[in-house]
């Protein structure tokens, strides 16, 4: 199993921000987030300074900004949802290049964007500069229960094996001449993902036997 | 379906924190009961399913494609407090290391669609099942039908959550119609995938889904005297 070396995220580097410990980075994380989403959103100039606060931790994380930038396509599909709320939101309507949208719908839309692309940026910039164990140990030093993080830390462990285990079970029918985009595929694809759940149960067990042979109690070292 | 940081104020978000974090804890202590000191390797994998299985794209139609939410999938294969725990776990390995969903709506994306969709989904499946005959063949229809139940019953509990800490003054009516609408649709796609996961395990290996186990379970042993002739 070749797998292991961070997620794919992670952006190797030796910055401070790469170095500082994970559970200070996960509180600033939740702490900065909770604070930008009290903020009012008219208060257009704080969220200037938000930007310049995760722009400024990017480039001392010397993680390239395109790296953050391309990586947050996961944010459009609610982008089209926040582009959405000016033409059907209430209130008094106002014109933008010719058309009539709501005002509060305007402003609301705004707060979206500018509250979700924080949000992904910044969380970005943790997932980039700390490896996944360090993250399983500052969970475990905010007191996060044991078993979470345990549970989180074999999730992490074996997702690889597991999405490697059904690319190989894809490629295979793909050989066979199974084609994916086709909906008559359902039933193929479902029972594949029948067979990958029991490939991955019976892993577990398997991995559980490994571990009670190596003196497993239910607790990790 | 990840709520993204600042749809919901900041209230609302901690609220649902609190909720969350107080429905992993219930789900913490039942999995254990479901699993005992197997919990860890075994939600750990399941989890990891979870997520593998939200990776395959269904092809929908018109070159667009969904994939599962797997709340309902989840609770029939593993139990309801299993299964809320392992969705819990993907979410927040989904908010820290994907930036999938923020990390201010992590309470209220687990309180939607690990502990909302795993429970109406598992609720539905349990009474359908009920009313079916009891027979194996049955688990995977009513598991569908919990599918199909359990998205709607969520996008339903996100209007109102909407209604009370929305930042967007959309009227609540036009949300529901509109998430109602939309993710009905979304539950027939979940509904079929999660009847035919379901039935092929079912065919396969009964004795892991744990809606069929009292199913297998009350199969007597028979021995048969071989044929004579």
């Amino acid at each position: 199993m070749g797998a292991g070396h961070g997620h794919r995220l992670f952006f190797h580097g030796h910055s401070a921000v790469h170095r500082a410990p994970a559970h200070l980075k996960i509180l600033a994380l939740v702490a900065f987030m909770l604070t930008v989403v009290a903020t009012p959103r008219d208060w257009y100039p704080v969220f200037g300074g938000y930007l310049l606060v995760v722009v400024s931790v990017v480039l001392l994380s010397r993680v390239p900004v395109l790296y953050v930038v391309r990586r947050m396509v996961i944010e459009v599909p609610f982008v089209v949802f926040a582009l959405l709320v000016p033409f059907i939101a209430t209130g008094p309507r106002t014109e933008v290049l010719g058309v009539a949208v709501s005002e509060p719908g305007l402003l609301a839309a705004w707060g979206l964007l500018a509250k979700g692309t924080l949000g992904v940026m910044a969380s970005l910039t943790l997932a980039a500069t700390t490896e996944p164990t360090d993250v399983l140990v500052g969970l475990r030093r905010l007191h996060l229960p044991d078993l979470v993080v345990q549970i989180m830390g074999f999730m992490i462990r074996y997702l690889d094996v597991v999405t490697a285990d059904l690319g190989r079970m894809m490629v295979s029918m793909r050989s066979r001449g199974m084609n994916p985009r086709s909906p008559r595929s359902w039933p193929t694809l479902a029972r594949t993902l029948g067979a990958l759940f029991i490939r991955s149960y019976e892993r577990g067990e398997r991995v559980h036997l490994a571990m009670l042979s190596r003196g497993y109690t239910g607790r990790l070292p | 379906m990840h709520v993204p940081d600042g749809f919901l104020d900041a209230p609302t978000s901690v609220v649902t924190g609190v909720v969350a974090a107080g429905g992993v804890a219930v789900a913490l202590r039942k999995a254990r009961g479901e699993l005992d000191d197997r919990t860890a390797p075994m939600a750990g994998l399941v989890a990891a399913f979870i997520f593998a299985g939200q990776m395959i794209n269904f092809p929908v139609g018109a070159g667009t494609s969904g994939h599962l939410l797997g709340g309902a999938l989840a609770a029939v294969l593993v139990g309801p407090w299993t299964g809320a725990l392992c969705l819990s776990v993907v979410l927040l390995v989904q908010a820290l290391f994907m930036a999938d969903g923020g990390v201010t709506a992590l309470g209220t994306n687990i309180t939607l669609m690990g502990l909302v969709g795993c429970f109406a989904g598992y609720a539905v499946f349990r009474l359908v099942a009920a009313v079916l005959p009891r027979r194996t063949s049955s688990v995977a229809p009513a598991a569908a039908v919990g599918a199909l139940v359990s998205v709607p019953v969520a996008a339903a509990v996100f209007t109102l959550l909407f209604a009370i800490g929305g930042t967007a003054p959309v009227d609540t009516g036009a949300v529901l119609t509109a998430m109602l609408g939309w993710h009905t649709v979304i539950g027939v796609g979940e509904a079929v995938v999660t009847g035919l996961v379901v039935a092929s395990v079912v065919a396969a290996r009964p004795d892991l889904v744990h809606g069929a186990r009292h199913l297998v379970e009350t199969r007597e042993l028979e021995i048969r005297k071989a044929a004579t002739t």
